[in-house]
């Protein structure tokens, strides 16, 4: 775990003085135990007033400076366990937008977000724990023996055999009693699985007629989880009885020693009292303790997790200097040969070659899984090729600084997405120049959309844009794409939302522009404005054409315009 | 503060009656025997006056009562702590399984309005919490009522006075504990929020990371979530601080009623102070052990209470579920079977009836004939289905299947004419043989001809049989809709319900599930919701819904010669 030392940094000092300063309390706790045997054995027989009234007097300063103590290591690990997690809550966010989306599949888009959620609170809580209480415990269970030692060698025999059977005890059940809960709670996952299917399944389940099964079906996984938590609970349930009577034996076998000493003439009556008091103290930190361990390893999953993540080497690197002699050539985008295969998965594209020159409207054409969106992933390279080349402008895309390729490229997403932000702020993401903005909203047709809101361009988006209909959010994000101002416009199926006289307007106002625009969709009707049609199937290319010659010599094509055109044609 | 439903928990904890008996004894045997180790200890410490001083007969007689009460204390301990198990667990068993069974008979109307999550939260989260309540409840609070009282009485018979302070000052540290977990609470609060506020922020960034990097946002980004990650840093070292200070102050406050005991106890046992009466060394040691435990079942006792809370709403939440009204009994209800006539007759219905939504609808199928249902989204389409399939009983007028008024016929009967393909697919995480079958005993080479004519038979064998564990996230959209079409097949009912069931398939796979439909529908009544306009042109009858009311009926033809809202909807459809 060397590497999280780098997020204790910034607070070094307080994470230092935190356990030691715990363990200065630790340290005046002990002494306790040997101020109550000088009353017993000095103050009692003496009936010396002074001195139990100084002994009370002292045990209350260490119970003053202990709380002391105590606060200001309570501050500093609060401090250092809270500003740990926020610099490493830091470091992970920056760290996703290195990676490269191949890194992130790999990863896992929701995992991600876990490590730096739960795993990282996780985390804060094991460092808050353990920069408390890691010296602490130990200290006293290990204080206690040396200080029963110092008291009596003979009867501090007894804590030598005590604190290493009680660990025992304690360490072993609490893993058998995890172990078991673990079974068990995989019995309560089954039982929110058959939850959640009898209600989101409610309407099939009664259209066959399955309720009895089902009930049936419950209480038997019920039974077998009672069954499961019973198991876990009757380990757990051994851990204080059997502590119980182990530190009792050791009480009696103590006040055994302490008898025969006492009556040898070796031991006093209020040192059989202190030894007494240390071993009472034991067991409530050993049980503390290995809470402690657990909290701890539990963190040290979540730590092994994150450092994983702050681990990986993002697989992508762009070129440093700008290309400055952008090539006029006619093309603006060309395919060589082009295979991808996302991980370890089939080839989602199949040597694929085509151009699209400037100024065109180029379709791609294809069902789910064909391979349309990985086309347009690799022109800003969102992915990398695993054979062929791609060129923007006439250039190779990996010879471009990442800025310059993507300010080259405007992207409408399949799935629009609006972030929590004013509806402006979508569009523009920071100072708007204004003509620039109301074409973007007249050509993508998003006035509509901002007269319906209240408050126009400054109405907030809500959480998800669920203030927002799906045609909505399309329109948005693609006028967010037209006011990035890039010559080449990539539009992933980005108007499968509108209606038909909103899409026709769109495709109308797109044509105009002088950019080179790439969009895909499953259906020919969404390509009519398209100049030249890719037709793509599991990943191979079967044509690359205008659309008439395509419905001529393109059998693919053929069948996807008779399916959507054959009712029509029908009348 | 919730009050806990008491009584209805109790009806179901009654037939472990047992284990709540063996319970008590058991926390009574253990509290009481612990009590009375320390003042063996007392005891035998007192032997301890000097050398050649030590009465051992009477050590040996002390220390083998300690082994007595210890090993009493222990066994009655882990006999209580098992009969709680077994309490809490088999009651909690019950009251799920109740639960699961009333889901059952509740009406659809209950799970339309409430979101899914809630209800799973209810048989599981809340029940789990009454759980954790009992047991808390029956391992801490009867043992800390006994503890607390079984304490004071032997501390008074010791020393009056030393009672009276220890009295009278613990509840120092009750109130500490209490002040600082209430102001501590509003800053939990506050960081649970603003850590909900960043969690959302960072999935919306991560997942919908292709615009922030598309647009070069990245470090935009970050600033932002520096900023949200401040206000959380401080947040969080506030709660946690303020959190954190309960344990050493009333740590501190026990301390001190420690020393005032060690004063007091001192000054008496040393004969200075005489109100109390004078104690020995050993009573002194007993006294201060008590001291030292005392808060112990107080706080015990507060964290049960909490906990109960906790519980309270929970459990409420159980048994108002358990008492939702049931969907009216069928139990003496006519079998309903036949070829297929469906008749509606003066139908009105609405969700809400404050709303109207289908007025006076009247309609007659033949046996095998195909009716399309056509419309403007939320215009009635599923809720005619609602009606046909007995989900919703009619509000007034009859849904008539095969001469019998369905309210007259049992529920199963009804569902067993009925066929049904929806929109959301629906797949359970098992076997594919339990998704096609739902658990009803066929052939294997029944399923597989089904499949195949279902043309799912592809799928399945590249999944890997039949027997290969399936769920939602491992199958596409096409795929799920076969299966469950395979499903229908299999049940091979007179008729059927098919409702957008192809809306969510793409374009190609739409083809392959079209030919399994045809297939499927040959012959039977159908009632089909869908978009796909060669599948309505085919329909025997049209019925074009608007607002919950049939505006027009009749055969495409029929209609588009009339023109109106039909041809408006129909052109619209095809541009």
């Amino acid at each position: 775990m060397k590497s999280f030392l780098v997020f204790f940094e910034s607070r070094k000092t307080q994470s230092l003085l935190a356990p030691v300063l715990k363990l200065c309390e630790a340290l005046l706790e002990l002494l306790v135990p040997i101020f109550v045997a000088q009353i017993i054995d000095e103050g009692l027989p003496s009936g010396d007033s002074v001195f139990i009234w100084t002994r009370c007097a002292i045990l209350i300063g260490l119970a003053a400076a202990g709380l002391a103590f105590s606060v200001v290591s309570q501050y500093f690990s609060a401090v250092s366990a809270t500003g740990f997690a926020s610099s490493l809550r830091r470091a992970l966010y920056a760290k996703i937008n290195d990676l490269s989306f191949a890194d992130l599949d790999k990863a896992g888009a929701a995992a991600v977000v876990t490590r730096i959620t739960g795993d990282v609170e996780r985390l804060q809580t094991g460092v808050n724990m353990g920069l408390r209480l890691f010296l602490r415990s130990p200290f006293i269970v290990f204080g206690a023996v040396v200080a029963a030692f110092c008291v009596d060698a003979i009867g501090a025999t007894v804590f030598a055999v005590a604190v290493p059977v009680l660990a025992v005890i304690v360490f072993s059940i609490l893993l058998a009693g995890i172990k078991k809960y673990k079974i068990s709670q995989s019995g309560l996952e089954k039982l929110t699985l058959l939850t959640g299917e009898n209600v989101t399944g409610v309407r099939v389940l009664r259209a066959f007629a399955k309720e009895n099964e089902e009930t049936e079906k419950f209480a038997e996984a019920d039974e077998k989880y009672t069954k499961a938590q019973t198991v876990a609970g009757r380990i757990s349930a051994l851990m204080n009885p059997l502590t119980y009577v182990v530190i009792n034996f050791a009480i009696i076998t103590l006040l055994y020693i302490g008898g025969i000493e006492v009556d040898s003439g070796d031991l006093s009556k209020g040192q059989v009292v202190a030894l007494y008091n240390y071993l009472s103290q034991i067991l409530v930190e050993l049980i503390k303790f290995a809470n402690l361990i657990i909290t701890v390893s539990r963190a040290g999953a979540s730590g092994k997790r994150i450092k994983e993540l702050l681990d990986v080497k993002p697989s992508q690197s762009f070129a440093e200097n700008e290309i400055i002699s952008d090539s006029d050539s006619e093309i603006a985008v060309r395919f060589e040969n082009v295979s991808l295969s996302y991980g370890d998965g089939a080839k989602a594209l199949d040597g694929i070659s085509f151009e699209v020159k400037r100024g065109e409207i180029f379709g791609i054409l294809g069902g789910t899984g064909s391979g349309k969106s990985s086309v347009l992933n690799l022109i800003p390279r969102f992915y990398d090729a695993t054979e062929g080349k791609i060129f923007v402008d006439g250039n190779d895309v990996n010879l471009y600084p990442k800025k310059q390729l993507r300010d080259k490229v405007a992207v409408v997403m399949q799935k629009p997405f609006l972030l929590s932000d004013t509806v402006k702020n979508n569009i523009c993401f920071g100072e708007a120049d204004e003509t620039r903005l109301a074409e973007a909203i007249e050509v993508s047709q998003s006035a509509d959309v901002i007269a319906s809101k209240k408050d126009g361009l400054d109405e907030e988006v809500r959480r998800g844009g669920s203030n927002f209909s799906g045609g909505q959010k399309q329109r948005l994000s693609i006028a967010r794409a037209l006011y990035k101002n890039s010559e080449i416009v990539l539009m992933d199926d980005a108007s499968s939302a509108l209606d038909n006289i909103t899409e026709r307007k769109l495709r109308e106002g797109i044509a105009r522009l002088d950019k080179t625009v790439i969009m895909t969709s499953q259906r020919t009707t969404g390509l009519k404005c398209a100049q030249r049609i890719l037709v793509l199937e599991d990943g191979k290319a079967v044509g690359c054409d205008t659309p008439e010659n395509l419905l001529k010599n393109c059998a693919v094509y053929r069948e996807i315009y008779d399916l959507q055109n054959s009712d029509k044609e029908a009348e | 503060m919730k009050k806990i439903p008491l009584k209805r928990i109790m009806k179901y904890m009654k037939p472990h009656m047992p284990y709540l008996v063996l319970s008590l004894v058991c926390s009574l045997i253990y509290a009481l025997s612990a009590l009375f180790v320390p003042v063996m200890v007392g005891e035998s410490i007192d032997l301890f006056i000097g050398k050649k001083q030590v009465d051992f007969n009477r050590l040996w007689s002390i220390l083998g009562v300690i082994s007595g009460l210890a090993a009493a204390a222990g066994i009655s301990q882990y006999v209580q702590g098992v009969s709680n198990n077994r309490l809490a667990f088999m009651t909690i068993m019950d009251i799920r399984n109740a639960v699961i069974d009333k889901l059952q008979k509740l009406p659809l109307a209950y799970f339309d309005a409430k979101p899914s999550g809630e209800i799973v939260n209810s048989v599981v989260a809340d029940a789990e919490s009454l759980s954790d309540g009992i047991v808390l409840a029956f391992t801490q609070f009867f043992t800390g009522i006994v503890t607390i009282a079984g304490t004071l009485v032997l501390m008074f018979v010791y020393n009056p006075l030393i009672a009276l302070i220890v009295v009278g000052l613990t509840p120092m540290s009750l109130f500490a504990a209490k002040y600082f977990s209430s102001r501590t609470h509003a800053k939990f609060a506050l960081q649970a929020k603003l850590r909900a506020d960043e969690t959302s922020f960072i999935e919306e960034t991560v997942y919908n990371n292709k615009t922030v990097k598309a647009y070069g946002r990245e470090r935009a980004m970050e600033e932002k979530f520096e900023i949200i990650d401040e206000n959380l840093r401080k947040t969080a070292l506030d709660a946690t601080f303020y959190s954190s200070l309960t344990n050493p102050v009333t740590r501190f406050i026990n301390a001190v009623v420690y020393a005032a005991v060690a004063l007091v106890g001192g000054l008496s046992a040393a004969g200075i102070i005489t109100f109390g009466g004078t104690i020995t060394a050993g009573v002194l040691t007993c006294l201060l052990n008590y001291a030292g435990q005392y808060a112990k079942p107080f706080n015990e006792i507060s964290g049960v209470i909490t906990e109960l809370q906790a519980s309270a709403v929970g459990a409420n939440r159980i048994f108002s579920l358990l008492d939702a009204e049931e969907e009216p009994s069928d139990k003496d209800g006519k079998i309903i079977s036949g070829p297929g006539n469906v008749e509606l007759d003066n139908v009105c219905f609405s969700y809400d009836k404050s709303r109207e939504l289908i007025k006076n609808l009247s309609l007659k199928v033949e046996p095998g004939k195909h009716v399309a249902i056509v419309g403007p989204t939320g215009c009635g389409k599923t809720t005619l289905i609602n009606l046909l399939m007995r989900f919703y009983d009619v509000d007034s007028g009859a849904v008539i299947i095969n001469g019998t008024d369905v309210k007259e016929g049992t529920r199963h009967s009804l569902r067993d004419n009925w066929g049904m393909v929806l929109q959301e697919s629906w797949i359970r995480k098992t076997s594919v043989r339990e998704n096609l079958t739902l658990g009803s005993d066929i052939d294997d080479n029944r399923i597989l001809e089904a499949a195949r004519l279902c043309k799912a038979d592809g799928f399945i064998a590249r999944l890997g049989g039949l027997d290969t564990e399936i769920s939602d996230d491992s199958l596409s959209q096409g795929e799920r809709q076969l299966l469950c079409i395979t499903r229908v097949m299999l049940s091979n009912p007179g008729m059927l319900i098919l409702d957008e069931a192809t809306s969510a398939v793409d374009v190609r796979t739409e083809v392959k599930v079209s030919g399994a439909f045809d297939l499927l529908m040959k012959g039977k009544t159908s009632f089909i919701v869908a978009h796909r306009l060669s599948t309505i042109r085919n329909a025997d009858m049209i019925i074009v819904m608007r607002d919950g009311n049939v505006v027009d009926k009749g055969t495409h033809k029929e209609l588009l010669g009339k023109g109106g809202f039909y041809s408006d909807l129909y052109y619209g459809l095809v541009e």
